[in-house]
């Protein structure tokens, strides 16, 4: 194998992993908060509208992480600086 | 299928200027907006008991509601501000499922600019409110030595909104594109509703972490007060 075909091999396969193991951490976060946020819901129904609004920055909070996890699994793929220009 | 993930389609050479695609569909976003938009502001002020001026009303009750939880108390301009910041993402989103045509959003050059405006609409609102020293004395808030802190969390929440967008709307569109290439017809239409939501969903959640910066920013000192 040449050298750029298994730097090539080694950028598909750390996508991968970047994004799999990325999303496991947002899983559990934004899980956990959909668990609280139903939990207070339950308990203060006439407060829905405020903790609707916080559940939902809480849950874009946590997402971002997965969100970086994916844009540098984009840059290995489509922008990767050691692979030669396509 | 081309994948144009962080290189840009340019359309024409203006000389020296590239026309890009991305420049392109943000405008015919906005003019979108604009034609959709205006005969619904023109309806608020001719029949306001129509239909058009009722959605009209909805539409910035919603906008007003949301800048006045976040802020407190009721401000113009940042209803002006995070409403077209709304407006524009999320008629980028609903533009997006026509096909072959890819939101300015799905660019990061464009979701960089909307979250630069947000970053220097943050000092822009705060000298506003409360002057020059009152503003930049919350850099220096508990102790002096958090001044580096407040410069990184200002900087990479400026990042992290504008990779947010980008990397929701990017995945959308991608996925969307792998599927349509992959079966074609029918298949991709649940992907393409779940993309229209999260599209709507990120415009919202870009229009509240605008409203909670640039609150913040206003409401500097309000809470020693209290």
């Amino acid at each position: 194998m040449s050298e750029h075909t298994i730097l090539a091999l080694v950028s598909i396969i750390t996508a991968g992993l970047t994004m799999a193991l990325g999303a496991i951490g947002a899983a559990f976060g934004e899980s956990r908060i959909g668990a609280a946020g139903m939990d207070a819901l339950a308990r203060q129904p006439d407060e829905a509208g405020a903790i609707t609004r916080n559940q939902f920055v809480a849950l874009a909070m946590v997402e971002s992480t997965a969100i970086f996890c994916l844009v540098i699994a984009l840059v290995l793929l489509f922008a990767n600086p050691l692979l030669p220009a396509r | 299928m081309s994948a144009e993930v962080f290189t840009e389609h340019v359309l024409v050479w203006l000389g020296p200027v590239p026309l890009t695609r991305t420049m392109a569909t943000s405008v015919a976003t906005s003019l979108f907006l604009w034609g959709a938009l205006a005969p619904v502001g023109r309806a608020v002020a001719r029949t306001p008991e129509g239909r058009l001026a009722a959605a009209g009303r909805l539409m910035y009750r919603f906008l007003r509601n949301l800048v006045t939880e976040t802020v407190g108390h009721p401000s113009r301009g940042l209803e002006i501000f995070s409403g077209s910041l709304f407006l524009f993402i999320a008629g980028a989103a609903l533009l997006g499922q026509l096909p072959g045509f890819a939101p300015p959003t799905t660019n990061l050059a464009a979701t960089s600019a909307l979250a630069v405006l947000v970053f220097l609409a943050v000092p822009f609102a705060g000298i506003r409110a409360r002057g020059l020293s009152g503003y930049f004395k919350r850099y220096f808030q508990p102790s002096p030595l958090f001044f580096p802190l407040h410069l990184v969390s200002e900087l990479s929440r400026t990042l992290a909104l504008a990779l947010r967008l980008f990397g929701n709307m990017m995945s959308g569109h991608l996925i969307v594109a792998l599927i349509v290439a992959l079966v074609g017809l029918l298949v991709p239409v649940p992907l393409m509703a779940l993309d229209l939501l999260i599209g709507l969903l990120q415009a919202y959640i870009f229009t509240i972490l605008a409203s909670v910066y640039i609150g913040a920013a206003i409401r500097v000192g309000e809470e020693e007060g209290a």
